[in-house]
């Protein structure tokens, strides 16, 4: 039972991390180029002469984008460990799980793990102000844990009383607030930002999408190897 | 029938759990532990899956 969890997220997570690390390579990865331009100073904002949008940015770096793909197949692996973890309990409680089920999974997660933090957190391009680091961690697992108990009373809870439960949840970490900056310093343009924000956040639901319906696949695929296995 | 369903359950919610430990594991390590190089290898992936980075 054991190796069907860990098989079954070890192939999702590989799969839709290298997914997810080109896409982030390709439509990601240039515009946190273009904002490192202005965090080192190369690039200067609201200064006397008009800036190109579009500047020379350095291409494909073997080092520093192969560490990229392999963090990012890393965090899916332990996106799927979660995400698998779940899906085996709920099984446990009736539920279908499968590649197409597993869309809806993906979905779920995605919005536990980037937009549920990000809606008062949004994906930081370089080069902006931001809060102590500690206290927006603290803040990220306190709202991803909400978010994943909501997501999970929304699914299988049965009254509107549960229901309720999942939307203090989902509310209550925007209404605290999240930890801010005491003065915005940024040198990075805000078309640039909100690209970053919009762009991390398509990546990762496509990633996360993807990540879902594998790991629906392979928990499934794996389920079938493990009853035959021991029926024969 | 149902205890063998039972069983089943039985021996899955360890596992889920071992799962569930070591993602967070893995989720901790590469998006939130601030040792530098770690840091510096997980840089852009961090700030593109909307991790808090610096």
């Amino acid at each position: 039972m054991y190796s069907r969890f860990l098989v079954s997220a070890l192939f999702a997570g590989a799969t839709a991390g290298l997914i997810a690390g080109i896409l982030q390579l390709i439509f990601v990865q240039p515009v946190l180029l273009h904002a490192e331009l202005y965090e080192s100073g190369q690039l200067v904002h609201f200064g006397a002469e008009a800036v190109t949008a579009h500047p020379d940015l350095p291409g494909f770096d073997v080092m520093r984008d192969g560490l990229s793909l392999i963090f990012t197949m890393l965090t899916y692996t332990g996106y799927a460990l979660i995400m698998i973890a779940l899906m085996g309990i709920a099984e446990d409680r009736g539920a279908v799980i499968d590649g197409r089920t597993g869309l809806i999974w993906g979905v779920a997660g995605f919005v536990v793990f980037h937009l549920a933090p990000g809606v008062s957190l949004a994906p930081e391009v370089p080069g902006v102000a931001a809060a102590d680091v500690t206290a927006r961690q603290i803040w990220w697992f306190a709202t991803v844990g909400a978010a994943a108990v909501a997501l999970w009373l929304v699914a299988f809870g049965t009254t509107w009383m549960v229901w309720g439960v999942a939307a203090v949840l989902l509310a209550a970490p925007h209404l605290i607030g999240a930890p801010e900056p005491d003065v915005l310093v940024g040198p990075v343009p805000t078309e640039i930002g909100a690209l970053f924000a919009a762009r991390a956040f398509g990546v990762g639901l496509a990633a996360w999408v993807l990540l879902g319906s594998f790991a629906g696949y392979f928990w499934q695929r794996e389920g079938v190897a493990d009853t035959s296995t021991a029926s024969a | 029938m149902t205890t063998v369903t039972q069983a089943q359950s039985r021996i899955r919610i360890l596992p889920a759990f071992f799962a569930l430990a070591l993602g967070f594991g893995v989720i901790a390590l590469t998006g939130h532990v601030q040792a530098a190089a770690l840091h510096d290898a997980a840089h852009d992936v961090r700030h593109a899956t909307g991790f808090p980075c610096h």
